[in-house]
């Protein structure tokens, strides 16, 4: 049975943050918690969220949560579950909130242990592909090409020279019981992978792309719409692994337009027809792999 | 169940509590001065489809007699609204 | 009440078994690993209903024993050295979030030249981290302060975390005799931790949250409070401790035949007892020595050490641990409390015990020898040259 907007918790969990206009990341933890509702635990590291969220007496969460030390989103969840469990409380959800630096970087260790000893925790990353609390550095999720403060696009170099890390994939390799990549662009589709998640015991990671109009360079009305091209034009995908499998969940058959969908932020402003080329040829690449190794719906 | 604002702000150091640990959801500033434009509802255009609703960042959208209202207390004006209604219910207004 | 042939570590681990804590998160490093070694054989045993998390580095166990704190369950983690060093950053995070977490360090030195033996350069170089520092001298205070270690971190005027150091080998692999009481006495000693401090399913709350520059001082100054009133629960800890199970404990620090000294050690440690023969063996060639142990290095207790240091003509730090560029940590705080409280007593400080270099009787007595001829010096012991003038540290 799937979850959509008419039965979606009524409740705000998520309300009156300080979060730039049009942010993607505020949106992914919003519906996610709508999602799990209020016996949700939520742990969110050192990061945009936690900055806009929780600045007494300024206190943007209606259920419990908590700031974890940046590396430490999911040993904290490690804690709290094991810390509930042991005091008798059940039916509750611990959930965790972290970025794209604070899982792809700093907190992969601790993520990989979480993962290791299965512990019965809903992880979720937002992706915005960069450090953007700090004001917009590069992470090992920014993609290629793309202008942060620390890959300046200049004469020498232009933009970050780096690929993006799979995450999905790496969490994956660890045999987890369920990983899911979504986009705030399609929704239904991410509420129901969240819904899906709170139902398996173990650990769950959910990588969800979350446009942010000021690291990306586009207006804050644009957010939505981005998050959806960017798997239409195949640079992000939904797909799903689950036992021992992956599942591919929405084969594009024609992409659209990669410098289309560049062209829109200036984050990638720079780039000449050569990059894009490149970009292209990654994207048929990673398709190709996608469509041999994925099982397709 | 939301945050919401209230009359009192702690000041006093016999107000702030021992650990950093406080009541969930305790508001006590608004977001309204952020936003140049706002968001406007037109009732009768309106299908109640609550696309607007899903993707609010703020979460300010809410049911209101089978369509939607805006709580213009935390309301940013990012315009989101506006550009998901395929009704076109949602009217962008400058703020004076 | 069982008397068992055990060491340090497994002391500690027994005081442990006694507060059954929630969560124990655990990750191996020398030498403190036997601890978490036996807590797992106890979890196994059944001996102790503890979750037992394997984590995967310092950070995360101290990190998910914030996490178990946070809901209000009690948490243990131990850990070491580099250990310490790595987890600094959730040091000041559990004493800032005021969880009484408790954790074993079992002092070591700390890298470049790698070193796995004991001193104290570890623990006292996170002094200002905000966890109440006790050092313990033998196996049996070792067990003994684990038990009374939650009572005092979880006392709700406290609300700090709580660090054991057990100097590395010579205390936590030596064996002794110690008394391991009944599980039904220590529960008469030590209550179930309550506290609004924690995420509450029934009453959410947030945690953990910033604090801009209009509130953060007060923050602050509550930490510090609570710091300070572990002065007072210590003594009331000890109290009934004493009650319960017969053992006298005396607060921040021990004092052997200090009453009518006139040359006083100060130290912290295992070393305490050589240094106790030592003086008693100075004492029958006629020289008023005595003996001070700091038990507590946070909270620091200034009072107790200028009290009993006042009548004294000399006083020596003996130290395992130098602040490079200035002097010994102990030192400096030992300085400030006898300034503070206008005690003219002539100091020096010996910085001895560095990457487990043992600490003899004649160190000891050499460090007397200085003491009455009247120097004020900050010296490295046991550093050797032809001269017999090495190791000047001012």
């Amino acid at each position: 049975m799937s979850i959509n907007v008419r039965d979606l918790n009524e409740s705000e969990f998520f309300y009156g943050h300080k979060a730039c206009a049009g942010c993607g990341g505020s949106l992914a933890v919003r519906i996610a918690l709508k999602v799990l509702g209020e016996r949700s635990v939520a742990v969110l590291p050192a990061g945009c969220m936690s900055a806009v969220g929780f600045n007494f007496p300024q206190l943007c969460f209606a259920n419990n949560a908590i700031i974890s030390t940046f590396a430490g989103t999911a040993s904290m969840l490690t804690g709290i579950e094991a810390g509930l469990r042991a005091k008798g409380v059940s039916d509750f959800h611990a959930v965790g909130f972290a970025g794209d630096g604070g899982t792809a970087d700093i907190g992969l260790q601790a993520l990989s242990g979480a993962i290791d000893r299965n512990d019965n925790i809903i992880y979720i990353c937002y992706d915005n592909e960069a450090y953007m609390n700090t004001g917009i550095q590069k992470s090992s999720l920014t993609p290629f090409g793309a202008r942060t403060t620390t890959t300046p696009a200049g004469k020498n170099i232009r933009g970050n020279v780096k690929d993006k890390k799979n995450m999905f994939e790496i969490v994956a390799a660890h045999g987890i019981p369920y990983a899911a990549t979504a986009s705030i662009g399609y929704m239904n589709d991410f509420m129901n992978k969240v819904d899906k998640a709170s139902r398996i015991h173990g650990t769950k990671y959910i990588h969800v792309m979350a446009p942010c109009p000021t690291g990306w360079g586009h207006e804050p009305c644009e957010t939505v719409e981005i998050a959806k091209e960017a798997v239409d034009c195949g640079l992000w995908y939904l797909a799903e692994y689950e036992d021992s499998e992956y599942i591919l969940n929405r084969n594009v058959k024609d992409f659209t337009d990669i410098s289309q969908y560049l062209r829109k932020q200036s984050r990638f402003r720079h780039l000449r027809d050569e990059d894009i080329e490149y970009i292209t040829k990654s994207r048929d690449a990673k398709w190709n792999e996608i469509r041999t190794k994925y099982k397709t719906v | 169940m939301k945050p919401y604002l209230r009359d009192h702000t702690p000041v006093l150091l016999s107000e702030i509590p021992d650990a950093p640990s406080y009541e969930a959801g305790f508001l006590v500033s608004k977001n309204a001065g952020w936003r140049s434009t706002r968001p406007v509802i037109d009732t009768e255009k309106c299908t109640g489809c609550l696309m607007c609703y899903l993707h609010c960042p703020e979460g300010v959208i809410y049911k209101a007699g089978g369509k939607v209202a805006v709580d213009y207390d935390f309301c940013k004006g990012c315009g989101i609204c506006v550009r998901i209604c395929r009704a076109g219910a949602i009217e962008t207004e400058a703020e004076r | 009440m069982a008397r068992q042939f055990i060491s340090g570590n497994e002391a500690f681990a027994s005081g442990i078994r006694l507060a059954k804590p929630h969560v124990i998160s655990a990750y191996p490093i020398t030498p403190q690993t036997v601890v978490v070694e036996r807590l797992s054989e106890m979890v196994e045993d059944g001996s102790l209903r503890s979750e037992f998390i394997h984590v995967e580095s310092e950070h995360s166990a101290l990190s998910c024993a914030i996490g178990a704190s946070s809901v209000g369950a009690r948490a243990f983690t131990a850990t070491s050295s580099q250990g310490l060093l790595y987890m600094a950053e959730c040091l000041v995070y559990a004493s800032g979030g005021r969880f009484p977490i408790v954790m074993m360090n079992a002092n070591r030195s700390t890298a470049l030249p790698w070193n796995i033996y004991g001193d104290q350069r570890d623990s006292l170089a996170l002094l200002d981290c905000g966890w109440i520092q006790a050092y313990v001298k033998d196996a049996q205070e070792a067990l003994d302060i684990a038990l009374m270690s939650y009572y005092i971190a979880e006392n709700e005027r406290v609300s700090t975390p709580f660090m054991a150091n057990l100097d590395g080998f010579v205390l936590t692999h030596t064996y002794e005799v110690v008394d391991v009481p009944e599980s039904d006495r220590a529960d008469l000693f030590l209550p179930p931790y309550e506290t609004d401090n924690r995420l509450d399913l029934e009453n959410p709350r947030n945690l953990a949250f910033s604090a801009g520059p209009e509130y953060n001082a007060a923050f602050k100054y509550k930490e510090h409070a609570g710091m300070m009133n572990a002065k007072q629960v210590i003594t009331e800890a000890e109290a009934r401790f004493e009650r319960i199970f017969g053992r006298k404990y005396t607060g921040l620090i021990e004092e052997y035949r200090t009453e009518d000294a006139e040359y006083i050690l100060i130290t912290l440690g295992s070393i305490y007892p050589l240094a106790c023969e030592t003086a008693d063996a100075l004492r029958t060639e006629g020289v008023k020595a005595g003996i001070i142990r700091i038990r507590y290095m946070r909270p620091f207790p200034a009072v107790e050490i200028a009290e009993a240091v006042s009548g004294a003509k000399a006083a020596a730090v003996l130290e395992k641990d130098i602040s490079f560029g200035n002097e010994g940590t102990v030192y400096t705080n030992v300085n400030s409390a006898l300034h503070t409280a206008g005690v003219r007593t002539v100091t020096s400080d010996y910085i001895g015990g560095l990457g487990g270099k043992s600490i003899s009787g004649n160190d000891i007595r050499h460090i007397y020898d200085r003491m009455m001829s009247g120097v004020s010096e900050v010296r490295f012991i046991g550093i050797d040259d032809r001269s017999g003038e090495g190791g000047d540290a001012s």
